[in-house]
Order: C-alpha cells, then structure tokens, then sequence
C-alpha cells in the first residue's frame, strides 16, 4: 500500500510538469493549429538558463539562501524563455502562417534541433548536476514521503495554473485569445489584433516551459541539452489525450499521464512477473494515447476540435 | 524540340548517375558509402511520400517499418539466433543465412501487414492526431528493440546485432571487392548498383501508383476526404493500403541498411530519424517524386559531406563546435531557411490533387462521343481554372 501511494505522489508531481508543459502545446496549437516542436527545447533552455544563474549567484552571493536564488534564477529563465519562444513565433511560424500546413511543422522541428544545438555550444553537451537548493529533510505522509522539492513542484504548479486559469477566463487578454483560437477573422474584425495574441500566447507559454524546466531539473537534479524533447513529447501527448485546444484538457491530461506512467512502472514488474521493467516506462504514455485516440478521436475533454479535425 | 531535349537530359543523368560511383571510388570509398546511404534514404522518402504526399496521411513513425526490415535481415542473416537458443541451433547450426530472394520480399510482406496494424486502429483520426500516434509508435517498437534482451534475448538489447550477412546472390557477394584484369569494383560500389536498381525500381512503382486509380483515390482523400467518400471510394481499403505499400518499401530498405552496415542498433532508428524522412519529404516537394528524391539526396548527403568541411571550421574554433554539432546546425538552418523561403519544397509539384487529371486530357484530343471530360464548345473556361487555383496551398488536414 505504501508503494500505491508513493507511485501516487510521484505521479502527481510528474503529472504536474508535463500539465505546465502541455498547457504551453495545447494554447499555441488552440490558436494556430501548429505542433510546436521546439516547446520542449523552451523548456531546456530555461532550466539551463536557471542553472548558469544558480552557478552564478552561488558564486558572488555565497550567503543569499537556497530559495531566493531559486526565485531569482526562476524569474530571469522565464524572461529568458519568453524572448526566446516571442523571437521564434516571429522568425520560423509567422512568415508561414499561410503556408501548406507541414511547412511550419518543418520549420518547428528545425528550430527544436538548432536549439539543441545552440546549447552544445553554449552550454557544451555534458550532463550539468542541477544543485538542490531546498532542504533535503523528506516529509513522511501515511507512510509515504514527499520531498520539499517535490512539494515546491506541486504547489508552483497549482499556482500558475490558478494564475493561467484567471488570466484566460477573466483578463481581456484571455478574451482575446480564446476569440481568436473560435476564429482568428472574425476576431479581428471585432478589433482584436490577431498577431499579437498568437505573441502573447507564444511568450504565455514559454514562461510555463520555462517554469517546468525549472522544475523538472530540481526534480532529477541533472540538466542538459536533450532534456526537453522526452518530456515535451510526453507533454504533447498529454494535450492530445485531454483534447487538444483545451486548457483544462491539457491539466488533466498531463496528470492522469503522469499517474499513469508513475503506477504503471511501479506494478509492470510485479504484474508480468519480471519480464517487462520499469525500463518500459516510457511507451505508457504512448499506449494509453493509441487506445484514447482509437475509443475516443477528440480526447477526453475535447469537443471543439472535433468538429474542425 | 522540348521533348528529343528531354530525352538528351534524361540520358545524360543516367549515364551520370550510373557513372558516379566510378568517380567517386578514385576519391576513396567513403564518398560511395556516403552515395549508397543517400539511395536508402531516397528509398525510405519514396516510401514515406506514398503516404504522406499521395494519401496525406502524416506519419512520424516510419522509421519504426525500417527498423522491421533491418531487425528482420539481422536475425535471419547472423548468427545471433542460433547462439541464444539452444533448440534453434539444433535445427540451424550456423544460423539462418537466407537468400536476397527470401528476405527482399519476406521484408516487404512484414513491414506492409505491420503498416497496415498500425493503420487500423488510427483510421479515424487525421492530422496532428495521426501524426502523434505514429510518433507514439516508433517510440513502442524502439523501446521494445532497447529492451527485448531480457528475459528472452531476441534483439540484444542496446548492444545491437553484429556481424550479419553482407548480400549475396548467385554466388556473388556483395561484401567483397570484385576483380578482373586488374581492375577492381569495390563493395560499396556494388551495393551502389544493387541500391540503385531497387531505388529506380521504387521509382517506378510509385509513377504507376501515382497515376492509377488507386493514386488518384488517395488524391482525392487526401483533397477531401469526405467528398472522396460520397464519390464511392472506399476510404478505409484505400488509407490501409497506403500505410501498407508505404510501410513495405521502409522494410525493404531497411533490410538493405543491415546488409549494408553488417550491424543494427537501436539508436539508428530514433525518433529523429523518422523527423528527418518526413524533412526530405516535405523538403524536397511533397507529393512530386523529383522533389522527394531531391530533398532525400540532400538532407542525407549533406551532413556526411559535411563531416569534411568541418574540420577546418572546428580548429579556427577551438574545437568548440565539432564536426557533428556543425552537421546539426547546418541541417537545422537549411531545414528553416528552405522552408522559409519556398513553403511548397524546393522543387513542387506543379500541378496536383484536382489539376492533375486534366493535365492527360489534351486539347486537341478527339473526343469519345459522351465524354464528360472535354469542355462543351462555346464555353470557355471553368471557374475553376482562374489563375489563382493551380497555385491553392495544399492542405494535409482540412
């Protein structure tokens, strides 16, 4: 039982990043109908971007604690990954806006390998220990324990989601952008400036990534160039399994992916009697989508995307 | 006039492109290896652009069906078998080494049914969905080539399989350098040839297909499915045998590529693979087999070709940038720069989907009594043939 609920909390706080992830996928393909590809090297770089700062701040301010500098460094990762992902919708989506449709597929994955590359060369492409900057102390809960990272994790996540959620439901901004995923024409015909919602979100989702890259890196406490392209898959799937396009589709999504993947390494081993690992973890998120895709085409929550697809 | 210039064109590249190993063998082997590679990887874009430029059906996994063929060729072609299994070597002692003649088309066979079980279940789905279940895919079948080691070792895990068969037939290997008079054709050269002949085999296939009925019935799903369905095209059957025929030219170049390295892993079937087929693809010009072959060409010759250039580059660096990362920058700026600047490919198709049927009819054609086909005399042009709707942008996902 104490493995169940465990896996449980493992899969929450996995579950949680690859929601801040796929929110950032589901709002830019709500909008323009794009596969990101290069969301997830976002993600990279903000935890790369996070980690120069933590080295750097340790160095000048050796006295500043643990978490200020993790605030800070959060803070200039996301200014980071905002300018970034606003420079690549400008650069590689919007010139191609009325493109044949693989054409900014192909520009996407482009600019998700010359991230990567641009991170070996920035950052050399060895594997960085990303230091803990919270107490190490684990909180026991019924048997089960739950580090203060992985506290910090869950509640940053249900934060920015609380944030996110206001800002698309009450703000004009979150107005606008729901406008003009319905109808990018009609929309500006009602005086909304397309281009620049398609920005805002772009810059939206960015500081997500950036913040899940964050998180992601305190989680295993290693950062690298490639550490966005497993989690950012993951995170495109977990959009597509709660309905592309939907915000809340893509919370629920990532969660339940993450749970999904989290119980299921745990019991594969037990269940098969050893023949399968954990090892295996990584297709359950792609089995769970195959049999979602095939019982239900839209997603779990997805309606409005069922009628344009 | 054009056409005896046509036809002066089309012999001059065939004497080129049989000549071009020749050539490149006095600059050393490598240069030939590197053209062989290109060959398998415009076989696995021809394969893919069935798929994807006929029935427009995005696929990211298709390098799962080259890995099929290349596991398929490894297992039967080395020893690998008959050293894990003690009951198989009982019945083949030094492993199964079969013939080209079983395993080209046992390959295909394989890949196709394996194309088509993936197809079935993704029938419903269109667009970015498909295009994410593929990708779900070929991640499966990697894990599984990754993983498969333990309990039961059939692919050797990581590792890989070594040691297989180069290809022989009628008593000619292809492994070994040919000689006679002093003169010698290498082994990659041979290959060259083999490659080449099945490439052009492809060629031609795909042509035949494209201008059937079944291309055209992919055409039209791919325009509109709906309409292709009222019009009595039988979608499903069609979608299936797309993903089918597709898949089986992946397996068959991927049973070339073991024969030709002598060695599989897993890692030369990930994901980005599969991203850099459909980069030929759409780079080269979906759904036009010049285009495909171009894009295919490019994309796997330049990044070897580079391999040489950057050596110079890497020292005034300090070593910093090193050849491979160069590769990938190059191959990243060319992916964004082309797309940029010619968002239909480098070399389109000029006229697709409802344009094509009415290029075959010519205009001075004489008309079979109650064709529909022809214009009736005094009107004009259709509606349709304004300026602007040859140049419509093509759409994958309507």
């Amino acid at each position: 039982m104490e493995i169940l609920l465990q896996q449980i909390i493992n899969g929450l706080v996995l579950g949680s990043m690859y929601a801040l992830i796929a929110l950032g996928y589901t709002m830019v393909y709500g909008i323009i109908n794009l596969i990101n590809f290069a969301h997830g090297e976002v993600l990279m770089v903000g935890a790369l971007t996070s980690w120069t700062i933590i080295g750097l701040m340790q160095e000048s301010m050796p006295g500043t604690p643990g978490w200020l500098i993790l605030v800070i460094s959060l803070v200039i990762a996301c200014i980071v990954a905002a300018t970034l992902n606003f420079v690549i919708e400008k650069v590689a989506y919007r010139p191609l806006r009325n493109s044949p449709k693989l054409a900014p597929l192909i520009t996407a994955i482009g600019m998700s390998i010359l991230l990567q590359t641009l991170a070996m060369i920035i950052w050399k492409p060895t594997n960085k220990a990303y230091p803990n900057l919270l107490s190490t102390t684990p909180i026991e809960v019924g048997g089960a324990v739950i580090s203060p990272t992985q506290v910090m994790i869950l509640s940053v996540t249900a934060f920015s989601l609380v944030v996110l959620m206001w800002l698309v439901n009450y703000t004009k901004l979150g107005r606008a952008m729901r406008a003009t995923a319905e109808n990018p024409r009609v929309a500006a015909l009602m005086g909304i400036r397309p281009d620049m919602v398609i920005s805002a979100t772009f810059i939206i989702g960015a500081v997500l990534a950036a913040i899940a890259g964050v998180m992601y890196a305190s989680n295993y406490g290693i950062a690298q160039h490639a550490m966005g392209f497993l989690p950012g898959l993951k995170a495109f799937t977990a959009a597509v399994f709660g309905g592309i396009g939907n915000l809340a589709g893509a919370v629920v999504g990532g969660i339940l992916l993450g749970l999904i993947e989290a119980i299921g390494s745990g019991y594969i081993g037990s269940i098969t009697g050893g023949v399968l690992g954990s090892n295996y973890s990584d297709i359950f998120a792609f089995i769970v989508l195959i049999v979602m895709l095939t019982l239900r085409p839209s997603g779990l929550l997805g309606e409005r995307v069922a009628d344009r697809a | 006039m054009k056409n005896s210039k046509n036809l002066a064109l089309y012999i001059l590249g065939v004497v080129a492109v049989l000549a071009l190993p020749i050539f490149l063998q006095s600059q050393g082997n490598a240069w030939v290896r590197i053209a062989d590679i290109a060959l398998l990887y415009v076989m696995l874009a021809l394969g893919l652009n069935i798929v994807v430029g006929y029935a427009g059906l995005l696929d990211l996994g298709y390098v799962a069906f080259f890995a099929v063929g290349a596991y398929l060729f490894a297992l039967m072609g080395s020893s690998h078998l008959s050293d894990t299994f003690p009951w198989f070597k009982a019945m083949f002692p030094n492993g199964l080494h079969t013939s080209l003649l079983i395993v080209i088309p046992l390959a295909l066979v394989v890949a196709g049914v394996l194309g088509v079980m993936l197809g079935a279940p993704t029938l419903k789905l269109r667009g970015d969905y498909l295009a994410i279940v593929t990708l779900g895919f070929g991640e499966i079948i990697r894990v599984f080539l990754n993983n498969l080691d333990q309990p039961i070792n059939i692919t050797n895990g990581p590792k890989g399989i070594t040691a297989i068969d180069s290809i022989k037939f009628w008593g000619l290997d292809l492994g070994k350098a040919w000689k006679f008079d002093g003169f010698t054709i290498s082994s990659v050269t041979l290959y060259y040839y083999l490659f080449l002949a099945l490439v052009i085999a492809t060629i031609i296939i795909s042509h035949r297909l494209q201008i059937s009925r079944i291309g055209r019935a992919w055409m039209a799903i791919r325009e509109d499915e709906i309409a292709a369905k009222a019009m009595g095209i039988n979608t499903r059957n069609m979608k299936l045998l797309a993903f089918g025929m597709g898949a089986s030219f992946g397996g068959v170049s991927g049973a070339m590529f073991a024969a030709f390295q002598g060695f599989v892993s897993p890692e030369s079937f990930s994901l980005m693979e599969s991203v850099m087929i459909v980069a030929m693809v759409v780079l080269g010009g979906i759904g036009h087999l010049p285009g495909v072959i171009l894009g295919a060409v490019l994309l796997a010759a330049l990044p070897e070709v580079l391999r040489y250039v950057a050596g110079p580059l890497q020292a005034m660096t300090d070593g910093r940038l090193d050849a491979s990362i160069l590769r990938q920058l190059f191959i990243a700026l060319a992916m964004i720069v082309i797309m940029l600047m010619r968002p239909r490919g480098l070399w389109p198709s000029p006229e697709h989907g409802k344009t094509l049927q009415r290029k075959g009819v010519a205009s001075d054609a004489p008309v079979a009594p109650g064709s529909l086909q022809t214009h009736a005399p005094g009107i004009e042009t259709p509606a349709d043939e304004l300026p602007g709707a040859a140049s419509r942008p093509m759409s994958i996902n309507p």
